[in-house]
């Protein structure tokens, strides 16, 4: 059935298969040195698939784009965050998620969501493109889910970058990636979101003594 | 050298400046300095685009049309005057010591970055390096939310770091996809993030595509207007930042944020038939507007409150450019430059008021006429102003607003007119016993500029009265860009 797909586009498919089932790993890993690695495997697949359409599709500067990736989501922020967390001992933390099974099955259920958004695009464009927006929102949106289920703030911040991992692939095979200037912008962008993310961690610790998001409660409006 | 690179330049140097400087008071003069200097240079900008209709820089990176020429000037504008203002706060801030020497350093340097983080967005041709720049707007707000260090700072920088991060990520997923539009379409593919060739090749784009980026793009830059149901952020930014950050950010960033939103709508509706971008904006304006005149009265901490107000005012414009009628349009740019002086130097006499006070606490503040005349006065006519009340140009906008509304959709009038009106008795059941209530024992006045706030609001009430040409052509131009057609 797969037989009319070029090995490229073959390729394709299958790397989108992966980052889409890392993203569900994502939500399922309550120990968040897990959920670091599962992260660190997001952004190698995607520095790959980006490498790929480089090779392919003879796109040189999307070389820069592949290691920049491979560098800052695949290695360097996961390392960061690694680091962050045994410093913050918080390495044996097992994160409460209220009820795990609702939260994959909505998972599921947004890449549903997602593919129902993406048919329109159909008449435009070709099977692989459509293929690729339709996972890539659904990255974004699980990305997004996966910040509302969880109450630790290192597991934000990986939603948090999960999120700009969906929008980079859409990105890459969709269109080749982006302009440089605005790919290098990102990206420092990116960054600087990190070291303000390793700032942020300590103060909240020093604040609550944990880094449990949801006991920062000193602003509800109810009680003003 | 042109002025666009003296415009960019000077604060960009500014960050590197007065983050190596340690001295906290000379660096409260220099930003005044540079910041002066900024706005120098935007106004030799102005004058330059003054007599052309557009005006190209570096290879098309940057332009500047007389939609973006206001608002820079008006960027560089109240980011002076606020600089003027922040200097005595926070020295004052430093003397009781709520802050210290090297957040001192980062206050300075952020400042003149967020200022250049908004006049990049407001030049910028490329929509992708509006997106960066954007966000890039938002982690030096993010750093300046947290200056204080306390639980409630902490907390309140977090949350604006996380929805709007999340929020702004949806704004770049919708220029991937405006990209992915163009990309087909326009010759140059290294050209496609142009919003000027966008606008050009508008008719040929795939209208699903750019109807569902469109969708995107609202909820990303909406987050950072402020528009309902993703407001949270705003208010606990507001109140938990030091107040001339509060002024920059109401008076300024949410008009960017908006700008940018407006710049992708043109695009959208030249590719699609039908007015659903509009549409769009309109509900979403109308909700913010209507629940955060309710909202306005509950509050206990008057920077709370002005924020709620600033949700307000960015749902009436958002409104107003939904609507998309030339008048309405028109209505909403005048609005957007009242606002954003009138609201910059509301937060200029709040802030002075809590520091006579001692709190922000709405019930701990009063008789501030008596401790303070100049700042007790200035917020009774910076509220009426912002309330409306005529001969202050927000009435007018408003009211042209209105009449726009009652020309297309007259049964929204209603509702209008209602909230304005909810709003109106929010704003003064609060402010009335603040300016002329008891003032409690060993209540002194502060040492205080209100330099900024006259003349804030003396424009504001020029702008009342008369709307010099140049800025009526200007505005003129904007319509026709937005709309097809003038008003003049």
């Amino acid at each position: 059935m797969l037989s009319h797909l070029s090995l490229y586009e073959q390729a394709i498919f299958v790397l989108a298969a992966l980052l889409l089932y890392t993203c569900f790993s994502l939500l399922a890993h309550t120990r968040l040195l897990d959920l670091i690695r599962a992260f660190a495997w997001q952004g190698v697949l995607l520095a790959a698939t980006c490498a790929l359409v480089a090779w392919v599709l003879e796109q040189p500067h999307l070389y820069i784009s592949a290691i920049l990736t491979l560098s800052l989501k695949g290695f360097l922020i996961p390392f960061a965050l690694h680091r962050l967390v045994i410093k913050l001992k918080l390495q044996h933390t097992v994160e409460k998620v209220s009820s795990p099974t609702t939260v994959l099955l909505s998972g599921v259920g947004l890449v549903i969501f997602s593919y129902y958004v993406a048919l329109p695009i159909e008449q435009l464009s070709t099977e692989i493109t459509r293929n690729v927006i339709a996972i890539s929102l659904a990255m974004v949106l699980l990305g997004m889910l996966l910040l509302i289920s969880r109450s630790q703030a290192v597991s934000q911040v990986v939603g948090f970058m999960a999120v700009e991992n969906g929008l980079f692939f859409a990105a890459v095979v969709s269109t080749y990636g982006m302009p440089m200037v605005v790919e290098l912008g990102v990206a420092f962008d990116v960054l600087v979101a990190m070291v303000l993310f390793g700032v942020f961690f300590f103060q909240i610790k020093d604040n609550l003594d944990s880094l449990d998001v949801d006991q920062m409660n000193r602003l509800s409006e109810v009680d003003e | 050298m042109n002025d666009l690179t003296w415009v960019l330049g000077l604060p960009l140097f500014g960050t590197l400046l007065l983050a190596l400087l340690r001295n906290h008071r000379v660096a409260g003069w220099l930003n005044v300095i540079i910041s002066a200097m900024t706005l120098l240079a935007s106004f030799l900008l102005a004058l330059t685009v003054l007599d052309q209709n557009r005006l190209f820089f570096f290879n098309n990176l940057f332009f500047l049309d007389a939609f973006n020429v206001y608002l820079t000037v008006l960027t560089a504008f109240v980011g002076t005057t606020t600089a003027v203002f922040s200097r005595p706060y926070m020295a004052h801030e430093v003397e009781i010591g709520r802050v210290g020497m090297r957040r001192m350093r980062i206050y300075h340097s952020m400042y003149q970055f967020f200022l250049f983080a908004m006049l990049l967005a407001l030049t910028s041709n490329n929509l992708g390096l509006l997106w960066v720049a954007m966000e890039a707007a938002t982690l030096a707000t993010v750093l300046l939310v947290s200056l204080y260090r306390t639980p409630e700072s902490i907390e309140a920088a977090w949350k604006y770091f996380i929805l709007c991060g999340v929020g702004i990520a949806q704004a770049l997923f919708g220029t991937v996809l405006l990209y992915f539009a163009a990309f087909h379409v326009i010759p140059v593919s290294h050209n496609a993030l142009l919003w000027s060739e966008l606008q050009q090749y508008a008719g040929q784009l795939n209208p699903t595509v750019t109807s569902l980026a469109f969708v995107f793009l609202l909820i990303g830059y909406g987050t950072k207007v402020g528009l309902a149901p993703l407001h949270n952020w705003l208010p606990d930014a507001h109140s938990e930042g030091p107040t001339p950050m509060s002024a920059v950010l109401s008076g300024l960033l949410l008009n960017v944020a908006l700008y940018a939103l407006i710049r992708v709508k043109i695009i959208v509706d030249g590719s699609l038939e039908t007015n659903i971008a509009g549409y769009l904006m309109m509900f979403f304006g109308l909700l913010s507007f209507v629940m955060a005149s309710f909202f306005l009265h509950s509050r206990r901490n008057i920077k709370r409150m002005f924020s709620y107000s600033s949700i307000e005012h960015m749902g009436l414009m958002t409104f107003g450019f939904g609507m998309g009628t030339p008048l309405a349009v028109f209505a909403a740019l005048l609005h957007m430059t009242v606002h954003s002086l009138t609201k910059s130097a509301i937060f200029v006499t709040v802030g002075h008021a809590c520091q006579i006070a001692g709190t922000q606490s709405i019930e701990h503040i009063r008789g501030l006429i008596k401790t303070q005349p100049s700042v007790g006065w200035g917020l009774l006519i910076g509220t009426a102003a912002i309330a409306g009340f005529p001969p202050f140009g927000v009435f007018t906008s408003e009211f042209l607003l209105l009449t726009a509304t009652i020309n297309t959709w007259p049964w929204l009038s209603v509702i209008l007119l209602t909230s304005l009106a909810v709003a109106f008795a929010g704003l003064f059941r609060n402010i009335q016993p603040m300016v002329f209530g008891e003032q409690p024992a060993q209540q002194v006045a502060v040492q205080a500029n209100m330099l900024p706030v006259v003349i804030h609001l003396l424009l504001v009430l020029s702008l009342g009265l008369v709307i010099p040409e140049f800025l009526a052509n200007w505005f003129n131009q904007v319509t026709l860009l937005i709309t097809g057609s003038g008003l003049l």
